[in-house]
């Protein structure tokens, strides 16, 4: 990591907003780099909030805020942060964010946050956000390390959206609460379809993620490891 | 039979290397080697005492579970007519053909999705036919109840066949027996069609028929869990007159299975014998501490005599066609003493304290296919360590 933040560096100024390496930063994370499938961090709450697709979009854009903000101040403050306490630094900047997000929920969308009850306030834990904040925003320019920190915070978002989508599609029959199977097919009502209990579990989180991995890695042959 | 051979052996040009339907040899393969002898001859100086192949392996085992396989088709019939109050009336045949009816769909659809799985893989990654399959899908619709949706059935398979064990690489490298991740699927996705006492009979009326007053469909086992007792003697259960799923009921069936499977070296006796063993051993532990049970039920079932333990449920079943599957069983000789007592042990404690699943065996193996590498790894280190020991000693002494 450090050697790819010296690079980053020399080449910081008078580029483009958006010049090729900048872009780069965005769309790494959603495939090549990404934070769930590739680096399989922050699979916890993965497993925990994709039963239903409204929390998992809720969830996802919470990270996309912390993250774009908490990386802009840390690159803001990374000369000022003695190194020898920066790891609670990040904390205090991550949770303040994480407290605004939490509140923000509580009052607007009281049912979807007493959904995520306590994987809002775990955002904190979440390894992704440690991650980046240490291995990017400490050593680059806030414009970068707001782009690393969108960028990451999405290919994090779109895994997450993803799994709910099945799962709740499969498990529920239904997508953002709304019923998309017909109800006369159901068994209990002379039908033949029965929702699959299995999706609602947990474990079937980690099975569609190893799924999601198994697909991204056919088509994406820079993956497969040598031996 | 020549006349056969011969035709088969037209079409070889076809598939061979550089042939019209190069891509489709796997499936050429597999059919051909299906009717004759495969003609792979070994190179090396290799000392055959017997020519036994997969396919040998696996067809051994489907023809031991074919005594089970009838008598389940009767014991459908049987506890259909049971239900409707026409047992004395129906005869063998009719009770077999109600049973037939209602088990070959499950069978075919088990077979014909769980293949066609397999061929897409083979096709797709370019190797050959392996005949793993072939058991698996005798072995899933004799522990699926008989009333199961035949497509829950086939999402079952697919998810077994796929995630169990082609992302693994396919026939031999799977971790969790392939049946029992289909059942273990089954059974949380669809619980209300795979437990409770609805299940397992087939209670679907004609015209001028009725259940039975005061009939109920649970099984013993479930009984026994829910309630601590069941009208139905250890001389029925063991026989198999007792309503479960399709194959699992009679543990007469099952033996007659375990034995040829012993007999032809197939099956693993230390596992099968080390599982019983676990068996009475938890049975034994909780008839002696049965006064400690939390509720009058759970005592109940904690003090059923230990023997009475292996003729219950799938207990039967599991340990002799599902533990010992070779590769996903432990693999050392003193690791299938311990891996098979542990199914036992676990199969026993699971089913008495957790009434909500009374079919620990399915758990049990479960677990312990996931420990089986486990216990080959510290069996194989011990190994090293004692002639390590032993080695050091002589070269002490001399």
């Amino acid at each position: 990591m450090s050697t790819e933040t010296v690079e980053k560096k020399k080449s910081g100024e008078g580029e483009p907003l958006f010049s090729k390496k900048n872009r780069r930063l965005l769309s790494d994370p959603l495939n090549d780099n990404n934070p769930i499938t590739v680096q399989v961090l922050g699979i916890c709450s993965a497993l925990a909030i994709t039963v239903q697709l409204k929390p998992a979009v809720v969830m996802a854009l919470s990270v996309v805020f912390v993250m774009g903000a908490g990386n802009v101040i840390i690159s803001l403050l990374r000369n000022l942060i003695p190194s020898r306490v920066r790891i609670i630094v990040m904390l205090t900047v991550v949770a303040s964010l994480v407290i605004l997000v939490d509140q923000v929920l509580k009052a607007y969308m009281f049912d979807v946050s007493k959904q995520l009850s306590v994987f809002i306030g775990l955002i904190i834990t979440n390894c992704i956000i440690m991650g980046r904040f240490e291995a990017f925003a400490m050593g680059n320019g806030t414009w970068k390390s707001f782009l690393d920190g969108i960028g990451n915070a999405a290919g994090y978002g779109v895994i997450l959206i993803l799994v709910s989508i099945f799962r709740e599609f499969f498990g529920a029959g239904s997508l953002w609460g709304h019923k998309l199977i017909p109800d006369d097919w159901y068994m209990q009502n002379g039908g033949f379809y029965h929702d699959n209990g299995m999706m609602l579990l947990p474990p079937m989180a980690l099975i569609s993620v190893a799924l999601i991995i198994w697909v991204q890695r056919a088509y994406n042959r820079k993956l497969i490891e040598e031996n | 039979m020549k006349f056969l051979q011969k035709t088969i052996e037209k079409f070889d040009p076809l598939f061979e290397k550089g042939g019209k339907y190069e891509k489709l040899y796997p499936l050429f393969d597999g059919f051909k080697t299906f009717a004759f002898v495969p003609e792979h001859t070994a190179h090396t100086g290799a000392h055959i005492r017997d020519g036994i192949d997969l396919k040998r392996t696996m067809i051994t085992v489907v023809l031991a579970l074919v005594p089970a396989l009838i008598f389940g088709m009767w014991n459908v019939g049987y506890q259909h007519y049971l239900a409707l109050g026409l047992a004395g009336e129906m005869s063998f045949i009719d009770n077999i053909l109600f049973g037939a009816v209602k088990v070959l769909p499950m069978v075919v659809v088990s077979y014909g999705v769980g293949l066609a799985i397999e061929f897409g893989f083979c096709i797709y990654k370019g190797h050959q036919i392996n005949e793993g399959y072939l058991v698996t899908g005798m072995l899933i619709p004799l522990i699926m109840p008989v009333d199961l949706p035949l497509w829950m059935l086939a999402v079952s398979v697919i998810f077994a066949v796929i995630i169990g064990k082609e992302v693994f690489g396919g026939t031999g490298m799977n971790i969790l027996n392939p049946a029992l991740t289909a059942r273990v699927f089954a059974f949380f996705a669809y619980p209300t069609y795979m437990s409770g006492d609805k299940v397992w009979i087939n209670t679907a009326t004609k015209e001028g028929q009725s259940v039975v007053d005061g009939f109920s469909g649970a099984t013993a086992l479930g009984d026994l869990a829910n309630a601590g007792t069941t009208q139905y003697s250890a001389m029925d259960m063991f026989m198999g007159f007792i309503p479960g799923s399709v194959g699992e009921t009679s543990t007469l069936m099952i033996l007659i299975g375990a034995f040829i499977l012993i007999l032809t070296g197939i099956g693993s006796w230390k596992i099968m014998f080390a599982g019983v063993l676990g068996a009475l051993a938890m049975g034994g532990i909780f008839n002696v501490f049965a006064e400690y049970a939390i509720s009058p039920e759970q005592q109940a079932f904690m003090a059923v005599p230990a023997w009475q333990q292996l003729i219950l449920g799938g207990f039967a079943f599991g340990v002799v066609f599902m533990s010992t599957d070779p590769v996903s069983a432990a693999q050392t000789e003193r690791g299938k003493w311990i891996y098979g007592f542990l199914v036992g042990f676990f199969a026993i404690m699971i089913r008495v304290f957790n009434p909500a699943y009374p079919e620990g065996i399915m758990l049990a193996i479960l677990l312990m296919n996931v420990f089986a590498p486990l216990i080959d790894h510290y069996v194989v280190q011990a190994n090293i360590k004692r002639r390590m020991k032993r080695a050091q000693v002589q070269t002490a002494n001399a």
